[in-house]
């Protein structure tokens, strides 16, 4: 059984349908990429699941299920008893996702004594274990550090350190390296890696960056428009991508892959962009399709499985 | 009770920003209901100000009637008169004149103050900016209540100086603001254009920047004028007031003295006060959100 | 330790920031005296009405007021220097004794005044921020901007109409019942009853000014992204916003609370007038009146001195509230 099942989830905005219809599981201890350019609904599907979407967003159907339980029936006290136990979140920036005016001791410390019952003197005792976990140098020291005195990578790491603490079953990681240099990147992917198979936790890996996705997670999900358009393993889906916006993420990495720096907008090397989705009947990526046929903008095309994959695209596939 | 310091908060963010097209502008000054609430409450002040000799003619001095009738006692009299038989009616249309009168005047010598050290200050940086923020901070720490009375004790009261002195305690706020505009306008692109083409400083401060820097000035304005009509009615409350110009604040302090038996002598000037306070405060905050569109409205 | 080596850096800054402020005004004061109308001399032999020109220039030399401008200045720059703000002929002691006198009563209503206003205003900000747009905050914001718009000192007289003379609660005059003996508690509830309305009056304008602030400042906070993380742990939205939002929010608010402490002293001379409140402020009317302007300018001064040190105050509150402050 899987540990987290997004079913047929729609979230809309003023005036706009962010996420439409979508549906993934993730099998527990394993990594869900779910990738997509910005914009596509990716990190909206994310804050869903935590049910941490801005005021004015608002989930239209679907369900959202962790061991069977509907996250979205939840009561608003239920709901805070999965946020940081069971679900945890990793958000993009990590200049601004900690609290300026607060110790990160404290910031760690406060969602074990949300959780646990365990005493201040206690907790303290575990953010410095929790800090060495994710080693941070000299830890007893730093606890008492505020986020102004840390670098962006360590930032990272103590927003690790949070988000592990109580041994939660799914980590979101919202883009959690794109603020981060190259090198800092790997060697957070690693430590999140790492502590994914000492802790057995899922990971939901929200990226845009496809070499992230090569090298650390077990299984993709392509997101477009608002839509999954293809699921598979990495190895197949590297090996062979199947829908023509999956070829096109592909064919445009390989062409920069030479010189190893991966650019943030090789997405748009596909021609047009993701605003062309807008108002079209059928497949959201038809105005950008190398192989569209009229036929494609009737209808949006469901998610078929193909043996262990499945590809929202009736002109590809067995 | 003048508090200019409140208007840096609320305008720190209106920025700098090319102006939009006119017609969307006017449109969104008519959407706005504060600003149009605003607008026509004071509207209604200025007329009176402006016809009050000819809705109540004579000189509202004089005694009329009766002392210390209460509101509704006499139709010819709907609100009241005063212990010494004046009309409270005509006293409190033609007060509307210095209310208006030094609210207006305080605040265009405090903008005019606060734009030019401002503008000076952010322009030159340097020397000339440490020395004039100097100054600033100097004015600041001084209790501005305090500042206007001693001015007021060195020029005697009277409309003129007592616009005067308000308006020479209350020009830091604007200072700051307008300072803030120059040092970020300063680098702009089309500043440099300017520069590059040769034009003069005085040019460049007057046509170029200044524009661009005025809509949290225009806010600071109202929020000036406003706090400029409170001080005065504190100042004539104290008796600091011209001997010939009837005042709202004036009125109140007369009416001190009969707060148990005629209170509305006290309460009706201050409700003057407060609603023409209140209609500029309306504008202010209709012209903030108007140019700072960003601004909450969650 | 390292809070310590934070308060010391904030001080050492203010300090260094103070010192020509506290010069500037000084000399600013001289500059109002010389240009003050006639002086005490005049006054004294007007209300005598029968001086002669000796009697005068005698007066005028046992007040060192005939000297030239500049040794003026040096003098009083001397005096100031060993806490000699000089003698007041008119109320016949020594001008700092004379303010020493009313400084505690200011203080006392100041303080009572401000907090009274930073309570009442972070409760009304932040209620009007948690309910943003919806009846409660519209409601709030009516009320807020109203405050905002009445003469303090006109809400103060409305409140005695309300509570001294239609109820019958609270005192109006002076800070203490005249010719009472009490001790104790009777003494204490005996001055905060009279401490009430003078303060109410005085904070009526600041309450609108803190809530407006807090409002726009908690609702900046709540976009930011580490409002989410604090969410994601699963914390109450009550001590969400307690621990992560207002701290935060109470940042911009000291800044404003220092820029107003001037304001809030200015105000302090019209309710101290209206209260019979015997501080500071009433002592400058009363020297306006007497016409002995070294007292009126030795109450502009030392409320200068007052805000600086209150704006020291300050600046510690700031360091305390903002872990980024007083680091180089």
């Amino acid at each position: 059984m899987s540990l987290l099942s997004v079913e047929k989830l729609t979230v809309a905005f003023p005036g706009q349908v962010a996420v439409r219809e979508t549906s993934f599981a993730i099998a527990p201890g394993e990594t869900l990429a779910l990738v997509g350019e910005s914009g596509c609904g990716k990190s909206v599907t994310a804050f869903s699941v935590m049910r941490l979407l801005p005021p004015n967003a608002r989930v239209a159907s679907g369900r959202i299920l962790l061991e069977g339980t509907d996250l979205l029936a939840l009561s608003p006290a239920g709901m805070r008893e999965v946020r940081g136990k069971q679900i945890s979140l990793i958000q993009q920036e990590p200049m601004t996702s900690l609290n300026p005016v607060l110790s990160i001791g404290l910031q760690i410390a406060e969602v074990l004594r949300r959780h646990e019952k365990v005493s201040r003197k206690q907790a303290r005792a575990r953010a410095i274990e929790l800090l060495d976990l994710v080693s941070i140098p000299d830890a007893h020291r730093r606890i008492d550090d505020y986020p102004h005195n840390l670098s962006g990578g360590m930032r990272q790491r103590v927003m690790i350190a949070m988000a592990v603490a109580c041994h939660p079953k799914l980590l979101i990681a919202d883009e959690p390296t794109t603020a981060l240099d190259v090198t800092t990147q790997a060697q957070v992917l690693d430590l999140l890696d790492d502590l994914r198979h000492r802790l057995g936790m899922a990971v939901l890996l929200i990226t845009h960056d496809l070499g992230v996705v090569a090298q650390w997670a077990d299984r993709i999900s392509v997101m477009y428009a608002g839509r999954i358009v293809e699921q598979a393993g990495i190895k197949p889906f590297f090996a062979e991508p199947l829908h023509p916006y999956s070829r096109g993420l592909l064919g445009a990495r390989v062409d920069v892959e030479a010189d190893e720096h991966y650019s943030r907008n090789r997405l748009s090397e596909i021609p047009g962009s993701v605003g062309s989705a807008l108002g079209e009947a059928g497949c959201s990526f038809a105005p950008r399709c190398p192989i569209a046929v009229p036929g494609c903008r009737i209808a949006p095309p469901p998610l078929v499985a193909h043996g262990e994959r499945a590809v929202a695209c009736p002109r590809v596939g067995a | 009770m003048t508090v200019d310091a409140e208007l840096t908060p609320k305008v720190a963010d209106v920025g700098s920003r090319a102006a939009p097209r006119k017609g969307r502008r006017l449109r969104a000054f008519l959407r706005n209901p504060t600003f149009i609430a605003g607008v026509a409450i004071l509207g209604f002040f200025v007329l009176l100000a402006l016809f009050a000799d000819m809705l109540f003619p004579g000189d509202p001095m004089d005694m009329v009637a009766q002392p210390l009738l209460w509101p509704g006692d006499d139709a010819q009299y709907p609100l009241g008169t005063d212990s010494l038989g004046r009309d409270v009616l005509a006293q409190l249309v033609h007060g509307t004149r210095a209310s208006l009168l030094v609210g207006f005047f305080a605040a265009a010598i405090g903008l005019a103050i606060g734009m030019a050290v401002g503008a000076a200050a952010g322009f030159f940086g340097g020397w000339t900016d440490t020395l004039l923020m100097r100054l600033v901070e100097l004015f600041q720490t001084t209790p501005t209540f305090l500042l206007v009375i001693v001015i007021l004790v060195i020029v005697d009261p009277s409309l003129p100086t007592i616009a005067m002195a308000i308006g020479v305690s209350s020009w830091p706020t604007v200072a700051r603001l307008v300072r803030a505009q120059f040092r970020s306008l300063r680098e702009a692109d089309f500043v440099m254009a300017a520069r590059s083409l040769g034009y003069s400083r005085l040019r460049i401060i007057v046509q170029e920047i200044l524009p661009n820097a005025l809509p949290p000035v225009i806010v600071a304005a109202s929020v000036m004028i406003a706090n400029a009509i409170l001080t005065e009615a504190g100042l004539s409350f104290l008796n600091m007031r011209d001997p010939n110009v009837l005042s709202w604040g004036g009125m109140i302090g007369d009416g001190r003295d009969q707060l148990r038996n005629a209170w509305f002598l006290t309460a009706l000037p201050g409700a003057a006060i407060a609603m023409a306070v209140l209609s500029l405060n309306l504008v202010g905050d209709g012209l903030n959100e108007i140019l700072n569109p960003r601004s909450d409205q969650s | 330790m390292r809070m310590g080596r934070r308060i010391a850096a904030t001080l050492r800054r203010t300090a260094i920031h103070a010192g020509p402020t506290v010069l500037g005004i000084i000399v600013l004061d001289f500059l109002f005296l010389q240009l003050m109308p006639g002086d005490a001399a005049d006054v004294m032999a007007i209300e005598a009405g029968s001086a002669t020109a000796e009697t005068m220039a005698m007066m005028r030399e046992r007040f060192g007021l005939d000297q030239p401008v500049l040794s003026q200045l040096a003098s009083f720059l001397g005096h100031l220097a060993q806490l000699d703000l000089g003698y007041s002929p008119r109320f016949n002691a020594s001008v700092l004794d004379i303010i020493m006198a009313r400084l505690p009563n200011t203080v006392l209503l100041m303080l009572t005044a401000l907090s009274f206003a930073l309570l009442l205003g972070i409760v009304l900000g932040s209620v009007m921020a948690a309910w943003a747009g919806r009846w409660p905050d519209r409601v709030l914001s009516v009320v807020v901007l109203l405050l905002y718009s009445m003469p303090g000192f006109w809400v103060g007289l409305m409140a005695v109409v309300l509570f001294s003379v239609k109820l019958g609660w609270l005192p109006n005059d002076s800070n203490m019942t005249i010719g009472s003996d009490f001790t104790g508690w009777a003494l204490i509830a005996d001055r905060a009853a009279h401490l009430v309305l003078p303060a109410l009056a005085l904070a009526s304008f600041f309450v609108a000014v803190y809530a407006r602030l807090v409002r726009a400042s908690m609702l900046e906070v709540q976009r930011q992204d580490f409002m989410r993380t604090a969410h994601a742990k699963g914390l109450h939205p009550f001590l969400i916003q307690l621990r992560h939002a207002l701290r935060n929010a109470l940042i911009p608010v000291t800044t404003v609370a220092g820029m107003h402490l001037g304001n809030l002293l200015g105000g302090a001379v019209v309710v101290e007038t209206l209260f019979g409140w015997p501080g500071m402020g009433r002592l400058a009317l009363e020297a306006v009146l007497a016409r002995d302007f070294s007292v009126l300018l030795g109450v502009l001064l030392l409320s200068s001195l007052l805000v600086i040190v209150a704006n020291v105050a300050i600046d510690l509150l700031h360091a305390w509230l903002d872990p980024r402050i007083g680091e180089a």
